[in-house]
C-alpha cells in the first residue's frame, strides 16, 4: 500500500487534496492535523527523513485564499519515495506545531521559516533567527517587503569604538 | 544534539564558572569564509558550540522572484563558489522538470561531465584544504594544479573560469568544440598520476591519521534523522546517491558505483570523497567517449528556449523568439505549479523548490543548501572533542558560507 493510500485510509474523515505534478505527490493537509498526519507518516510509513521545510507567500498570488504555504518534503531512505507535505497558515498569528521531536533537521530550517516568514513553531526548542541579526524586525521574504529594502541598515546603532 | 537553550544555562551555573569561552572566527583562516562559532571550553575539551550564521545573507531567494530563469543563473552559481557549474545544472535541472523540456542527449551528456567535474573539483578543494588546515600543505598545492586544469576546461567551454552562468533552459549557452574535449581527456589521463600521489601523501600518514581518525562521528541514524546526505551521510553508511536513487542526466546509461563507508568519522569523510573522484573520472571517461552528435538545445519550438545565433541573425522567427525571451516584458508562459526538485551535488542533495505563477520569472524560488543542513549538525558532533579537532571537523563538513547563508 502507497503512502499516500495509507493516508487516504486512516484519514478519511479529513480534507486531504491528493496531486501530482510530474514526479512529485503531493498531499495538502489542514494545518490542524499537520503534527498527527507527519508522525504517522515518519512512524508507520518510514518516512524517516525530513528534507526540506519551506514556506511560500501566496500574498499576490493569483487566485490564492490563504496567505502562507508551508512546505515538508519527506524522503523515505528504504524505498527513496518522496512526499511533499503542504499546509497552509494565516495572519495574524502564523502559527504551525514544530516537527523537531520527530525530526531533528527540522532545528535549523523551521528556524529559517521563522526568520523569513514570521511563521511560529510551538514546541521549538529554540525559535531564534538564524539568518538576520537578532535586532532585525521585518521578514524579509514576504511579498510585502520591497526588494530593496526599508532602510533597516541605516536605523542600526553605531557603535564608537570608545562605546564597544 | 543541537544547542538548546537548557544547555547554556547549565554552563552559567556558579560552579562551572572555571569553564572557558571562545569566539571562533567570523574571521580565522580555517573557517575558510565567514563562519562564527562560539565554543565554551573546559580546558581544550569543547563542551559546548553555537554557531552564529548570516554574515554573508545577501538574499538570494528574494532576488529570484525578481530575475527570470535564466537571469537567475547567474545568483546560483555564487551559492556554492567551490562547484559553481553544478548548481547552475541543479537550478535548470528544477526550471525544465517545472517547463517539461526533455534536454538533448548531446546536452545531458555535456551537462553529466561538466557536474562530475565540479564534483572533481569540490572534493579536490576539500580534501586539500582539510589537510592544509591540519598543516599537511603539500597535497593542497597539488590538488590546486588539478583546479586549475579544470577552470581551464570550463573556461574553454564557457568563456568564463569560475562563475561561468553557462546553463540555460533547455540547452547550455554553446557548445563545445574538438578542443575542449582534448582537454578534458587530458585531464582524465593525467588525474590519476596525481590522484595516486595524494594517496601515498596522506592515506597512511600517521599525523593525518592521528588528526581526523575517529574524529567527528556521525551514526547512520542521526545522518536520516538530521537530514544529512551526500558524501557525508555515505561516509556514514547511508547507501543514498539522488544519481542512483533517483536518475537525472545521462545517469542511467552511466556504470558508476555509489562509495560507501562505515566508520562515520573524518577520515571515512576523506576516503570517500578520495574514492569518488575516481568514480567521476570513470563517469567523464565513459561520457567523454560517447557525446552523442547533434544539436545541444532543444528545438526552438519550446517558447522558453533562447534560439541559436545564427537563426536569430538570419531569420525573422529566430529574432522574433530571441526578442521574446530576451525582453523582460514578453516572456513566455510557464506552468502555474509547484515542484521540488534536487540533484546530487558534490555536497548533497541541492533541491529547488520553485513556485511559479504563470510567468518567466519564478513566484519562490527556495534553496535547499546541504551546507545549511550539515552546518545544523556540527553542534552535536564537535561535543567533547578537542579544541584543535574543530578544524578537522570544520574541513571535513565542507561548509560553503555562501551558501550555506544565501
Amino acid at each position: 500500500m502507497s503512502a499516500e493510500d495509507a493516508l487516504k485510509s486512516k484519514f478519511s474523515g479529513d480534507e486531504l487534496a491528493f496531486s501530482q505534478f510530474r514526479d512529485n505527490h503531493r498531499v495538502v493537509v489542514p494545518a490542524a492535523k499537520l503534527f498527527e498526519i507527519l508522525a504517522f507518516l515518519k512512524n508507520e510509513q518510514h518516512f524517516d527523513m525530513l528534507a526540506e521545510v519551506t514556506a511560500v507567500d501566496y500574498l499576490e498570488y493569483d487566485g490564492a485564499k490563504d496567505r502562507f504555504g508551508v512546505v515538508y518534503v519527506l524522503v523515505s531512505t528504504k524505498s527513496g519515495e518522496r512526499l511533499v507535505i503542504k499546509t497552509f497558515v494565516n495572519d495574524p498569528e502564523p502559527l504551525l506545531p514544530s516537527v523537531y521531536s520527530l525530526w531533528k533537521s527540522a532545528d535549523w530550517l523551521e528556524r529559517e521559516v521563522y526568520d523569513m516568514f514570521g511563521i511560529r513553531f510551538s514546541g521549538h526548542p529554540d525559535l531564534r533567527r538564524i539568518l538576520t541579526p537578532d535586532e532585525f524586525t521585518a521578514y524579509p521574504l514576504r511579498k510585502d517587503y520591497p526588494l530593496k529594502g526599508r532602510g533597516e541598515r541605516h536605523n542600526f546603532p553605531v557603535l564608537t569604538r570608545a562605546e564597544s | 544534539m543541537p544547542f538548546e537553550v537548557s544547555d547554556l544555562a547549565e554552563l552559567d551555573a556558579p560552579d562551572k564558572e572555571y569553564l572557558w569561552t571562545l569566539n571562533f572566527g567570523p574571521q580565522h583562516p580555517a573557517t575558510h569564509t565567514t563562519l562564527r562559532l562560539i565554543l565554551t571550553l573546559d580546558g581544550e575539551t569543547v563542551v559546548n558550540a553555537v554557531p552564529h550564521i548570516g554574515y554573508l545573507h545577501s538574499g538570494f531567494e528574494k532576488l529570484g522572484e525578481h530575475l527570470d530563469f535564466n537571469q537567475y543563473v547567474t545568483i546560483v552559481d555564487r551559492m556554492n563558489y567551490i562547484s559553481p557549474l553544478h548548481n547552475e545544472i541543479s537550478w535548470h535541472h528544477a526550471v525544465e522538470k517545472l517547463l517539461g523540456i526533455e534536454l538533448t542527449p548531446r546536452c545531458k551528456y555535456l551537462r553529466t561531465i561538466l557536474a562530475e567535474l565540479m564534483r572533481i573539483q569540490d572534493h579536490l578543494l576539500n580534501t586539500g584544504t582539510c589537510a592544509l588546515d591540519l598543516g599537511g600543505f603539500t597535497a593542497f598545492l597539488y590538488f590546486f594544479q588539478q583546479r586549475e586544469l579544470i577552470y581551464d576546461i570550463v573556461e574553454t567551454a564557457s568563456g568564463q573560469r569560475f562563475h561561468t552562468s553557462y546553463t540555460r533552459v533547455g540547452g547550455v549557452a554553446f557548445d563545445v568544440n574538438n578542443a575542449w574535449v582534448d582537454k578534458v581527456r587530458s585531464f582524465v589521463k593525467g588525474f590519476a598520476a596525481v590522484h595516486a600521489e595524494v594517496h601515498r601523501l596522506l592515506t597512511r600518514n600517521r599525523i593525518f591519521i592521528e588528526r581526523v581518525k575517529g574524529i567527528g562521528y556521525l551514526s547512520a541514524e542521526d545522518c536520516i534523522n538530521m537530514g544529512v546526505t551526500g558524501p557525508l551521510a555515505r561516509a556514514s553508511g547511508v547507501l543514498r546517491d539522488l544519481r542512483k536513487d533517483e536518475p537525472y542526466l545521462a545517469y542511467p546509461d552511466l556504470d558508476f558505483k555509489v562509495v560507501a563507508a562505515k566508520d562515520g568519522d573524518c577520515y571515512a569523510r576523506y576516503l570517500v570523497r578520495m574514492q569518488e573522484m575516481v568514480e567521476s573520472i570513470k563517469i567523464i571517461e565513459q561520457c567523454i567517449e560517447n557525446i552523442p552528435e547533434g544539436p545541444v538545445n532543444v528545438d526552438a519550438g519550446s517558447k522558453a528556449v533562447i534560439p541559436a545565433k545564427p537563426s536569430v541573425y538570419r531569420s525573422i522567427e529566430g529574432l522574433i523568439q530571441h526578442f521574446e525571451v530576451m525582453m523582460p516584458n514578453r516572456g513566455f508562459a510557464s506552468p502555474k505549479e509547484e515542484i521540488y526538485a534536487a540533484t546530487e551535488s558534490p555536497n548533497g542533495e541541492l533541491g529547488y523548490y520553485i513556485v511559479s505563477d504563470g510567468t518567466p520569472r519564478a513566484y519562490r524560488a527556495r534553496t535547499r543548501p546541504p551546507s545549511y543542513i550539515h552546518f545544523a549538525v556540527f553542534p552535536q558532533i564537535i561535543k567533547n572533542h578537542q579544541l584543535s579537532d574543530v578544524v578537522a571537523v570544520l574541513g571535513s563538513l565542507n561548509i560553503i558560507a555562501a551558501e550555506l547563508d544565501r
